[in-house]
């Protein structure tokens, strides 16, 4: 099993090492040969960006949860709401608490229920306008806030529970200059709540903290929720081949390694929506 | 009699346009923030509203292929009314989904960008097709009588029937295909969103018919019988698929499939299936109709029960669908009114509809006042 930290490119010296893993010695010699013509004609970065998209497709995030560490602080619905600056009722991340028996055998249990990327999501065919999609680059469900016209359909057909509608709500602290400091959501695009205007109206979801990424899909950090949680329960990383369970959040640990060494479910697997997110017992 | 009725159906009028348009001018104030729904249960009484409005008006217009399709001769008198109700409701019906939305000025995207994968995009496209062929068809039905125009009217009927079918069906099935919601995931979803259109959009029927018609004597007192022998059966078939529906997940007994029904049957709101639906929607309605056969004015009544309240159906449809947390302890985890699984609907929902109700019931009236409603359709000359 490859192993340990590598994310897609570290490790990866020159860009031919790079296409030649992600694509495979054919589809680089093809590359080569356009590239010779591109560059013949002036144009070497169109090689580049022929060659990205494809580099792309190779992400698949998604997270392991270990259940055993997480001590239900919540830090990371928190970290998630601070990160994102969601409005109240606008909840990406919260920690779902049950208790269980009657006195003196009571027992609580607890788990962090970020979204969870499914594979055949249930909540994106239902879009009667394709607002929302899994990116076929990195396998994250988002919601397009320019195309979303907030019919909610999308709530009703998420088995996880994982969308909210923006109400347009604030808190009380909106007035202040805190409501002046934008969102990051997005990369910013809807940074400052204006009222109407989206993502007011609209759906709303996590992104795997989506604006982390740099321009090639590499997380510069991990999302708030694993990078806050102070007992290492929450795992980020890419499932992709490439970097092969690879972990963004914790140096030197791997996803994939995780999954081997526990027993691990993942939540309503008999809908068949294989979500991206594992919880370890 | 009628005058002061008349007086008193203006006031009440007059009340409900007030009122909604309160309701409207802090829709378009404050958004969504004055709705009681929130991200647990996002669906409420607009789109309850939506899928009532809309069987009454896929009812009516299958009743109204009874005339101008199958051209049956003793119910020909009731051609336009019931064209112009499917008109009507369908509006209504469109009006209170588009208060529904979150983004109100987008409601054409689903023209721009549709997902043929979602039954919703189905949905409208369909609804859309059959908004115009009710557009075309009403204004045929109000033309004098000739050959050319009686063979696109049934023309149009007979395009029109399988595709108000497959419209309803359709609605019912968008609430079908969920697949995370067991309660509305059933194959007999999208029938009985038919049979119910039918039931309530021939009740509507029977109230105006027998309540409001001009003249009332024999010819009128043969109509009603004829009517109220169709909802009666109506009526009773759409009982049926409900005792299915509800009677084998609660025979099975597995949690999943009866958390829904128990909910709507022994939670907080069960009355409005037990007194509005059962007793005063369904048991005396049909006591009246069985008992009183020849009485028109008690017909009307048992209609005008069965059309109104067949409401609480709609609402028994869409909330206790969404009321049951869909993953344990998810409506716990947040305190915000939100995000809980209990919904009861604002008084600007209220108002809101209250705006839906008072538009139908104003383009009913200047329909009745500026269109011969009560006309059969003239016929081609011989």
């Amino acid at each position: 099993m490859p192993t340990e930290t590598e994310t897609p490119v570290k490790g990866a010296a020159t860009l031919e090492e790079v296409v030649n893993r992600q694509l495979g010695r054919r589809a680089f010699l093809k590359l080569t040969g356009l590239g010779v013509f591109t560059a013949a004609a002036g144009s070497l970065p169109a090689v580049l960006e022929a060659a990205t998209p494809k580099l792309r497709t190779q992400r698949r995030y998604g997270m392991v949860i270990d259940l055993k560490r997480c001590v239900n602080c919540k830090a990371c619905t928190i970290a998630c709401k601070l990160e994102n600056k969601t409005p109240p009722g606008v909840v990406y991340n919260p920690v779902i608490e049950e208790e269980i028996g009657e006195y003196p055998y009571v027992q609580r249990r607890w788990f962090p229920k970020p979204c969870f990327h499914c594979d055949k999501p249930p909540c994106t065919g239902v879009c009667p306008v394709t607002a929302t999609y899994k990116r076929k680059e990195d396998g994250i469900v988002i919601v397009d806030y320019d195309k979303c016209i907030g019919c909610r359909y999308c709530i009703t057909a998420c088995p996880y529970g994982a969308r909210f509608f923006d109400f347009g709500e604030n808190y009380p602290a909106h007035t202040t200059a805190y409501g002046q400091v934008p969102s990051p959501e997005f990369q910013g695009e809807y940074g400052l709540r204006r009222e109407g205007k989206s993502p007011v109206g609209n759906v709303r979801k996590c992104t795997f903290c989506l604006h982390l990424q740099d321009a090639q899909g590499r997380y510069t950090r991990p999302p708030a929720c694993s990078e806050t949680c102070m007992a290492k329960a929450i795992h980020f990383g890419d499932f992709a081949s490439e970097s092969n369970g690879g972990c963004i959040t914790h140096e030197g640990c791997n996803l994939k390694r995780l999954l081997v060494e526990h027993r691990w479910i993942r939540l309503k697997e008999e809908l068949g929506t294989e979500p991206s997110v594992y919880y370890t017992l | 009699m009628s005058e002061r009725c008349g007086k008193w159906g203006w006031r009440v009028w007059g009340i409900l346009a007030i009122l909604g348009a309160i309701g409207v001018f802090q829709r378009f104030a404050f958004g969504h923030q004055l709705a009681a729904y929130g991200s647990l249960v996002p669906w409420g009484l607009w789109v309850a509203a939506y899928i009532y409005f809309v069987g009454l008006s896929a009812g009516a217009f299958l009743l109204s292929s009874l005339v101008y399709v199958f051209k049956v001769k003793a119910l020909e008198s009731i051609g336009r009314l019931a064209l112009v109700t499917a008109v009507i409701t369908l509006f209504m019906a469109l009006v209170s989904i588009w208060f529904d939305i979150g983004h109100m000025e987008r409601f054409w995207y689903v023209f721009l960008r549709p997902n043929f994968r979602s039954m919703m995009a189905w949905m409208i496209w369909m609804y859309t097709a059959y908004f115009l062929l009710l557009l075309v068809e009403l204004r045929l039905a109000f033309q004098p009588g000739s050959l050319k125009r009686d063979r696109l009217l049934s023309l149009l009927g007979s395009v029109g029937v399988p595709l108000a079918i497959a419209f309803h069906g359709g609605v019912g099935a968008l609430f079908a295909v969920v697949g995370a919601r067991p309660y509305w995931h059933t194959g007999l979803f999208p029938i009985l969103f038919l049979s119910g259109a039918l039931t309530s959009g021939g009740a509507l029927l029977l109230a105006v018919v027998a309540l409001r018609w001009p003249e009332k004597d024999e010819s009128h007192g043969r109509l009603v019988r004829l009517l109220s022998k169709i909802t009666l059966g109506l009526l009773l078939f759409d009982l049926l698929l409900e005792w299915a529906e509800v009677s084998v997940p609660l025979w099975g007994g597995t949690a999943y499939h009866t958390e829904g029904l128990k909910l709507m049957l022994f939670g907080p709101f069960w009355w409005v299936f037990w007194i509005f639906h059962l007793f005063l929607g369904s048991l005396v309605p049909i006591w009246l109709l069985v008992r009183f056969p020849t009485d028109t004015q008690k017909a009307g009544w048992a209609g005008a029960l069965i059309a109104v309240l067949f409401m609480s159906v709609r609402l028994n449809i869409v909330i206790p669908g969404l009321a049951v947390p869909i993953l344990p302890g998810l409506d716990q985890a947040v305190l915000n009114p939100r995000l809980t699984a209990s919904y009861v609907p604002s008084l600007h929902e209220w108002l809101v509809l209250a705006f839906v109700v008072a538009l139908g019931l104003g383009m009913f009236g200047a329909s009745r006042k500026f269109l011969n409603l009560y006309e059969k359709t003239a016929e081609a000359p011989r």
